[in-house]
């Protein structure tokens, strides 16, 4: 039996676009990237040379805040270039992938028997620990810490987010291996929630508590689940895992090797063909856009994530090291005339009432990168609320970040928010103003002050 | 539409970064976004972006300004030619308040968006839209025959006072509009009260009284106009503040447009409705015994709690703290009229004085969520302990 939780405000942005359930193979792209910035506060310490051979689960670099968190190529090859950027900061570690395919292998025959801290050490030396990550802040995990429960979300409700049962359903059984590992790190419960209305395999998962959910997105924002269920304190660890890296654990101890799969679905309303790929963390993009027929005749924006709270990448780019999804949307550069007057241009969606786009609300629509006005003063109050679903107060929250009150910020509620959470606010303010990226810098403040 | 881009590019030029005249961009670009939303792309955060920006919301509430000022105009040529007892017809009325409130409109403008031009160049950010409605506003609630000048300089000082001075739109604690009648309120009080002031005119012809229902009810008289004649707004008073009709349209888009807080709306109502209920049970004197519907549609209180208290920047900004702010400008509004006969029209105050406690109730709403979490904070605490 699972208890069910609704969450009650939001909103369901229709967009053009949506992966077809198809799962494709194709033939492994050439080069792989590791992206110190796909993981939020860390300062990488590089291992390895330009020209050095790495097997698949080589450590590249590890954190200089914890040098126990590795970081592992997902492939086996040689490291061609390190690139850099301003202050020598590393971007990225570029690995050309051999046919080789030889993989670093750990001993986990005694899995049954291991207790959570032996079960760490497999996680830590294999170079899975990056794909747990802690609530507050959004960082990877600390392994020191006990979390007061665990939280994995299969339910997607961001604009032409993956179903996740379709991705995961020919790896069930390494998912369920995966649940079983992390019920042997906390004391508390592993949180699995999923669509109310469809559960699907999940609803036999076992070693979880099983939660059905409802409502529009923000509702499969993780964030807004463990506010609703498991509201984090002060002080409290609370761990995420996104779902295919549940697989991706359950994997390593199955087989004793570091698993690097992601499959990732390339939607928008640029590419003729949305669909799935089976392919690995770190892969370059361009067989797989190319694959889905992304339009030349438009500029478009490649996005590592979804087009509320992705990162920007590009044709060119490599998959991140989390997101499922790659947003291909074209980039709306262009002048509107007079498109400022109200109930014109209707076919731009709008939460706000000042445009008829509301009376199509079934229809799909086409999105660009446009921002559709200027920067403004913060005038409209009430409009974040309405996309919000916690019970924190955004604008208030927003505000304290500005200001870097760090005390204000904590009574309002930091802790219990991440940029994504801010992904629809960004997108529904009049006054255009980037509540994400404020967000993003009141964290690391959080994370310098108070740790 | 091309060639217009084109042109328009080209005049920017000696405008753009680091050339001659980048200083004056703001003023540039103020134009140039009326006639076109530009091609800015998102940069960081969400990628795509809602249709929505501050220029359509303004614009909004100037639509839903447009019926109450039509009536205006009308109803100063009304009040004018029913009292000398000419004949007229509708455009004749029309005519004779135009000639009359359309230079007000003017001069409200041209002073105000100066100053907003100013200060935007001179602060290098862009120029907000927020003074395209206080600038319709401030004309909307002055009496006719206020000279001009004087208009300008209440839209100088609640522009320069009200709003550059905390720092520009979004950042104002008093609603600039009703700043520059309070200015005027209190710094040319002949043209601003009295008997004299609320019809066209009713200065220079002797045949003419001007006095409004709350003035000559504060006086002790009696009031000749039913009920109907105050709600459709055929009475003397300040520009368009008279048609509770009307205004109520404006309203109604307000709502169904998300642009204005229904929540203060129905809150001022109710707090007006609850207080002239109240003082007709207790019914001393003339205003205490005036039905309490009939306050809720004379006098700027419509007006008022439609268009004015409902400004979000002056108001209060939560949820919560908007049910309370309104219901309070209700009951202020109603008491300053009863208790204070020197001001008959209590609402300009009342919201004044509600956009100075907006603050503080904001404080208490937020506090409560603040002390419920660190509450939840301490009781986690012992549990594990």
């Amino acid at each position: 039996m699972s208890k069910d939780i609704r969450i009650p405000r939001g909103s369901k942005l229709n967009l053009v676009g949506e992966a077809n359930k198809i799962l494709v193979e194709l033939p492994k792209p050439k080069t792989f990237v590791l992206k110190p910035d796909d993981f939020f506060y860390i300062t990488p310490k590089l291992i390895v040379k330009e020209g050095e051979s790495v097997k698949k689960g080589s450590p590249i670099f590890f954190s200089k805040q914890n040098p126990r968190i590795h970081f592992v190529s997902p492939v086996s090859g040689e490291v061609i270039s390190i690139v850099r950027g301003a202050k020598r900061k590393i971007l990225q570690v570029v690995i050309t992938a051999d046919e080789s395919d030889e993989v670093i292998t750990h001993d986990v025959s005694s899995f049954e028997s291991m207790d959570a801290e032996a079960i760490k050490e497999v996680i830590l030396k294999s170079g899975s620990w990056p794909f747990i990550k802690q609530r507050p802040y959004n960082t990877i995990a600390q392994p020191e810490d006990s979390p007061k429960s665990i939280f994995i979300s299969t339910y997607s409700t961001a604009p032409l987010d993956v179903d996740y049962e379709f991705l995961l359903k020919n790896n069930k059984l390494d998912f369920q291996k995966g649940i079983s590992v992390l019920k042997k790190l906390t004391s508390g419960n592993v949180n699995l929630t999923f669509d109310e209305s469809f559960n699907g395999f999940f609803g036999a998962i076992k070693d979880a508590e099983l939660i059905g959910v409802s409502g529009k997105h923000p509702a499969g924002n993780v964030g807004v689940q463990i506010h609703k269920i498991d509201p984090i304190n002060y002080g409290d660890r609370v761990w995420v895992v996104e779902p295919e890296d549940v697989v991706n654990l359950g994997i390593l101890f199955s087989t004793g090797q570091f698993s690097s799969q992601r499959t990732i679905a390339v939607v928008g309303s640029s590419v003729a063909k949305p669909q799935y790929y089976k392919t690995t963390i770190g892969a370059a993009l361009k067989p797989y856009l190319e694959a889905s027929e992304v339009n030349q005749e438009e500029e478009v924006r490649v996005i590592n994530g979804d087009v509320l709270s992705g990162t920007t990448s590009s044709e060119d780019g490599y998959a991140g090291y989390y997101n499922n999804l790659v947003s291909v949307i074209p980039e709306g550069n262009t002048y509107r005339m007079f498109g400022w007057l109200p109930f014109v241009d209707n076919h731009i969606p709008s939460i706000s009432k000042t445009s008829l786009s509301w009376l199509f609300g079934s229809k799909k629509s086409k999105v660009t990168t446009n921002l559709n006005g200027e920067e403004r003063a913060l005038v409209v109050t009430g409009e974040m609320e309405k996309v919000f679903p916690m019970n924190i107060f955004p604008m208030q929250l927003i505000k304290a970040c500005i200001v870097e009150d760090i005390e204000r910020m904590e009574a309002l509620g930091i802790y219990e928010v991440v940029p994504e959470d801010f992904g629809l606010i960004d997108y529904a303010s009049t006054s255009k103003i980037e509540a994400q990226d404020i967000i993003k810098k009141g964290i690391a403040l959080m994370i310098k002050e108070v740790g | 539409m091309s060639f217009l881009r084109n042109k328009i590019d080209q005049i920017k030029k000696p405008f753009a970064k680091g050339e001659k005249w980048e200083k004056f961009a703001p003023a540039v670009n103020a134009f140039d976004t009326f006639m076109f939303v530009p091609n800015h792309t998102t940069q960081k955060g969400a990628h795509i972006r809602d249709a929505v920006d501050l220029k359509r919301t303004m614009v909004t509430v100037i639509i839903a300004l447009i019926p109450t000022l039509i009536y205006g105009i009308y109803n100063t040529g009304y009040q004018y030619f029913i009292q000398t007892g000419e004949v007229f017809t509708f455009m004749d009325a029309f005519i004779h308040g135009a000639y009359k409130i359309v230079p007000m409109i003017i001069v409200s403008y041209v002073v105000g968006l100066t100053i907003e031009f100013i200060f935007a160049i001179y602060r290098g950010h862009e120029v907000n839209e927020g003074y395209l409605v206080t600038g319709l506003l401030i004309p909307m609630i002055m009496p006719v025959d206020i000279p001009l000048w004087m208009v300008g300089i209440s839209t100088a000082f609640a522009v320069l006072i009200a709003k550059e001075a905390f720092g520009g739109t979004g950042m104002n604690i008093l609603n600039p509009a009703l700043t520059a009648r309070a200015f005027a309120f209190f710094a040319y009080p002949t043209y601003m009260s009295g008997n004299k002031v609320w019809v066209s005119e009713a200065s220079n012809v002797d045949a003419i009284s001007g006095e409004t229902i709350l003035g000559s009810l504060a006086a002790g008289n009696d009031v000749s106009y039913s009920m109907m004649e105050m709600f459709n707004g055929s009475i003397p008073g300040s520009i368009a503040e008279t048609s509770a009709l009307w205004v109520g349209v404006g309203a109604l888009i307000l709502i169904l447009t998300g642009v204005g807080s229904w929540r203060i709306m129905i809150g001022g109502i109710i707090g007006g409705a609850l207080m002239g209920f109240l003082f007709n049970l207790w019914g001393a004197n003339a205003l205490m015994s005036f039905p309490w519907m009939n306050h809720l549609v004379v006098g700027g209180f419509a007006f008022g709690i439609v268009f004015m208290a409902t400004d979000p920047v002056s108001a209060a900004q939560t949820n919560k703290g908007k049910w309370i702010y309104g219901v309070l400008v209700g009951v202020f509004c109603i008491l300053i009229r009863v208790f204070n006969p020197a001001y008959p029209e209590g609402v300009m105050l009342a919201i004044l004085l509600m956009n100075v406690f907006a603050p503080t109730i904001d404080h208490y709403v937020v506090e409560a969520n603040i002390s419920k979490r660190k509450k939840r904070w301490s009781s986690a605490q012992l549990k594990t302990a």
